[in-house]
């Protein structure tokens, strides 16, 4: 029975999950101006897109977004997970792991929905920011990206064997110094994987995105879904083939460097 | 620098007016309500080869942990060449560690790694690379100075870990199980290495092992430890000829252990009536008073065995060999007594042509006073 039955699930598991995806990236070469019927190969619509001022300057906001999001997320998380691993128990550590998890498990329109609240409120009060725009969401995405980090980086750091920051004090090297020489590069390939990861996840999120932009600052799934509410175009399928190659590559290099890294220990 | 005499020819512990390099007063170390380490008093002389002897859990790494300075005690005082150690972080201590897991930074060269502490140190980084060098000349790995910890083979990285935690010239070198990851064959050889590299440097060193073989090899003294406590302090011959409890004598060692009652306390000679034997003659120990329960101890060599009845032995007993066990220089035996009672006993093999007593024949073991040890606990 396992002679044909493991074959066909597996496939129809993989068509499950990546047939439309696949209809996608086959329809961003179609030439025709109506996406279901198929008109013969053209990249015409690359040519299109790259034309289009709206979706490059989106593209260019989202970038920016994702790049500020991901750094400032790595420092955070970073930050976050070495208080948890290495503090052992401080007043408030147990409320600090539930919370630095919260983002995860939260619905998107709920932090979305609080970070607005909490933005006007701020302006309201302390006159910053200064209504919304790049640095909101980039605020935004930091708060749910340093969440992912963070998870992957106490993992890291639970795993490193401690004696390595104890044989580097017993040599003389101080807290600080231990932390940059030794900590840090034993667990720079998570952080990579973990950047990865936040830079991927900014550029995906629409919903926070939508509650914390203001004029001018419309990222590029923003503009995705305002353009395919009016009727698919097929520049949007080209768009979102480039996406999902971009995000496949970051998978694969975030993946490749969290396995390196445990076969190493 | 000291020469190499005073590694082991000298025995500063002997001589109550020498003062102590390492001394460690009244020390208590509790994790929550669990006592790890519990009134340890120690002394450790400049140039000594410490053990630290005991079962997982006894409180040895606990306290080695302590002079290092990654765990603080409870209560107590640490002193390190007449410098109290309570406010000194670990890094400023004249103390290094070397690991049982070795703990090599996996991101650095074999060179850095044993560069390290000296670069920590302010010494210049040309100079720091020339020591690192001299001390894996040393260990014997100047040739893999440039590899990966993960390139290197176990008893390697062990010798990296060596070089490293030497390189400073530290007073005192912690070493935490340190060929507990080795086979056989290489702990043997790395321990003479050990003591070679010891002798020739004058560092002092205190090394944990559960392993007693191993501490009796490279110490000078062993603390054997017991549930946070040291049973005894002494040295190797000591703690195997004259054991303080019957926990020491049989944890170093095979021992035969007899429970009696002190029967009459002569001068030159000493009866214990024991269940299992009858009277037996022992040479005389101080403290004992009649009628006190003791325990005679006895090690399996300290047997004679014979075919025929010893003349003029004062102990002497017949039996059987129920099972023999021949393992090249030395037979070991498992003789049960017509009391009932099974000893162990064993003989060298010294001749090649003997005619050894072998399993089923009936023997006689003899033993001679002097040949017991008499415990109270």
């Amino acid at each position: 029975m396992r002679g044909w039955f493991l074959p066909l699930a597996v496939a129809f598991g993989f068509i499950f999950l990546y047939a439309p995806i696949i209809s996608l990236v086959v329809f961003s070469f179609n030439e025709s101006r109506l996406v279901t019927v198929w008109g013969g190969f053209s990249t015409r619509w690359y040519g299109e897109l790259l034309r289009d001022r709206q979706i490059l300057g989106s593209a260019w906001i989202s970038l920016q977004v994702a790049f500020w999001s991901a750094n400032l997320a790595v420092i955070v998380g970073t930050l976050g997970a070495f208080v948890l691993t290495r503090f052992g128990r401080f007043a408030g550590r147990l409320l600090l792991t539930g919370m630095i998890t919260a983002p995860l498990v939260m619905p998107e329109v709920i932090t979305g929905l609080s970070l607005l609240l909490l933005f006007v409120s701020m302006e309201l009060t302390l006159g910053w920011p200064a209504g919304r725009g790049l640095i909101t969401i980039i605020i935004a995405h930091t708060t749910f990206c340093a969440a992912f980090v963070a998870v992957i980086a106490q993992t890291r750091l639970r795993q490193m064997d401690e004696s390595l920051e104890e044989a580097a004090r017993d040599l003389g090297a101080g807290p600080v110094r231990v932390f940059f020489d030794i900590t840090l590069p034993v667990i720079t390939p998570a952080l990579v994987a973990g950047w990865l990861l936040a830079f991927t996840l900014s550029l995906d999120d629409l919903v926070i995105a939508s509650f914390v932009s203001g004029p001018g600052a419309s990222t590029l799934p923003m503009v995705i879904f305002s353009k395919v509410r009016l009727g698919v175009s097929p520049d949007v399928n080209a768009l979102a083939t480039i996406i999902i190659g971009f995000v496949l590559v970051a998978v694969i290099i975030a993946g490749w460097l969290l396995r390196r890294t445990a076969r190493r220990m | 620098m000291d020469g190499p005499a005073i590694a082991a020819d000298t025995r500063p512990w002997r001589d109550p007016a020498a003062r102590p390099f390492i001394s460690v007063r009244d020390v208590v170390k509790t994790f929550g309500d669990f006592t790890a380490v519990c009134d340890v008093d120690l002394d450790i002389y400049k140039g000594e080869l410490f053990c630290l002897l005991g079962e997982s859990g006894c409180g040895k790494s606990t306290l080695l942990r302590m002079l290092a300075g990654f765990e603080v005690p409870t209560r107590g005082r640490i002193e390190i060449d007449d410098e109290d150690m309570a406010q000194v972080p670990p890094d400023r201590r004249p103390t290094n560690m070397m690991f049982q897991s070795y703990a090599l930074f996996p991101h650095m060269t074999v060179e850095k790694n044993v560069a390290y502490g000296l670069l920590r140190e302010g010494v210049k980084k040309p100079e720091a690379y020339a020591r690192a060098l001299d001390m894996l000349r040393m260990v014997k790995l100047e040739k893999q100075a440039r590899r990966k910890p993960d390139q290197l083979s176990g008893g390697q990285r062990q010798r990296v870990a060596l070089a490293r935690a030497l390189v400073k010239r530290p007073k005192l070198l912690l070493l935490d199980e340190p060929l507990g990851a080795l086979d056989k064959k290489l702990r043997e050889e790395t321990q003479f290495e050990l003591i070679r590299i010891q002798e020739t440097l004058g560092v002092t060193f205190i090394v944990v092992t559960h392993d007693q073989d191993e501490a009796m090899t490279l110490a000078t003294r062993i603390g054997v430890m017991k549930d946070g406590m040291i049973e005894q302090i002494g040295e190797p011959r000591e703690i195997y000829e004259t054991p303080n409890s019957r926990f020491v004598a049989d944890f170093i060692g095979t021992v035969n252990l007899f429970e009696g009652r002190v029967e009459a306390a002569a001068p030159d000679m000493m009866r214990i009536d024991t269940p299992d034997l009858g009277p037996v003659l022992v040479s005389p120990q101080v403290g004992l008073s009649r009628g006190q329960q003791v325990w005679a101890a006895l090690r399996p060599e300290r047997f004679w065995l014979t075919r025929e009845k010893p003349e003029n032995a004062p102990n002497a007993w017949h039996g059987h060999v129920e099972e023999m066990g021949y393992i090249g220089h030395m037979s070991h035996y498992r003789i049960r007594l017509d009391s009932g009672v099974l000893v162990r006993a064993s003989q060298s093999n010294r001749l090649r042509d003997e005619d050894p007593i072998s399993w089923d024949e009936k023997a006689w073991v003899s033993v001679n006073p002097a040949a017991f040890r008499v415990l109270t606990r």
